[in-house]
């Protein structure tokens, strides 16, 4: 076993105008809407993004071909607070059941018809696990490097 | 965003694979290493210093001896690659709930 190492979670925060009932239920009933599509693990382009109300509910993304793609579960469904989903996405960009991170969203009322979104992405140290699988990633063509490289360049050009 | 191809480099020597692999499982310094690879404790330093330079392993003196171990610049890597995913989709969340929003849904 590697010791785990304390990564910070990775915190975004975004202000929109629109109360926390309306914020909620857009983040999680249009996600297919606002999801950008180049953040896709299909092997064909993806059509849509559903995230399935209430605790354990699932998350994944639907390809063109018809063919879907799990990302997680829900964890916690409070709205229009809190929402907690586990994401399952290795280094690799492959959905993993037994790898657990979470994305923490909050939805805090500012008034004026105005929320303030949080998401934190926490458990990060539990990619440290997949360390000892790294001489693998790294040394095999479909990489982690090799996709993330890829990815970012995706990201680059939209 | 760029990426360091120097740890796929550093990697594709067998040897220096398996001083890379013994280390992830618990650090280790290069006597213990040397003891338990079949070359030279100068073959096992010179494979230590590359991936150093990597940035994939790196070195702790405990006393007189130096305790290699994995370096988490490559998680730091993936935190930033995740925070800048986080951001776009959140931006997107925004732009997306206003435009619903203007159009009256």
């Amino acid at each position: 076993m590697i010791p785990a190492t304390a990564i910070a979670p990775v915190t975004s925060i975004v202000r929109v105008k629109a109360t926390p009932e309306r914020a909620f239920r857009f983040f999680t009933e249009n996600l297919g809407q606002w999801w950008p599509s180049n953040f896709s693990i299909g092997s064909s382009p993806m059509r849509d993004a559903i995230l399935e109300a209430g605790t354990g509910g699932r998350w994944y993304e639907v390809g063109q071909d018809g063919s879907t793609c799990q990302w997680g579960e829900v964890l916690a469904w409070n709205p229009p607070d809190r929402l907690v989903l586990a994401w399952r996405i290795t280094a690799e960009w492959q959905f993993d059941p037994n790898l657990l991170t979470e994305v923490h969203v909050s939805f805090r009322d500012l008034g004026n018809g105005e929320t303030e979104v949080t998401l934190e992405h926490r458990g990060l140290e539990n990619y440290g696990g997949a360390a000892a699988q790294m001489v693998g990633l790294f040394s095999s063509p479909g990489g982690w490097h090799a996709a993330l490289a890829r990815f970012a360049e995706d990201v680059a050009a939209a | 965003m760029t990426y360091d191809y120097g740890a796929i480099v550093a990697l594709a020597d067998p040897t220096r694979r398996a001083v890379f692999e013994m280390v992830a499982v618990r650090p280790r310094s290069v006597a213990e290493l040397t003891r338990a690879l079949p070359v030279s404790q100068s073959a096992v330093s010179q494979h230590l210093k590359v991936l150093r330079e990597a940035r994939l392993v790196r070195s702790d003196q405990v006393g007189t001896r130096n305790i290699y171990r994995l370096d988490p610049q490559g998680l730091d890597q993936m935190r930033k690659w995740l925070d800048g995913m986080w951001t776009e989709a959140l931006a997107s969340f925004a732009t997306e709930l206003e435009k619903s929003e203007e159009e009256g849904q």
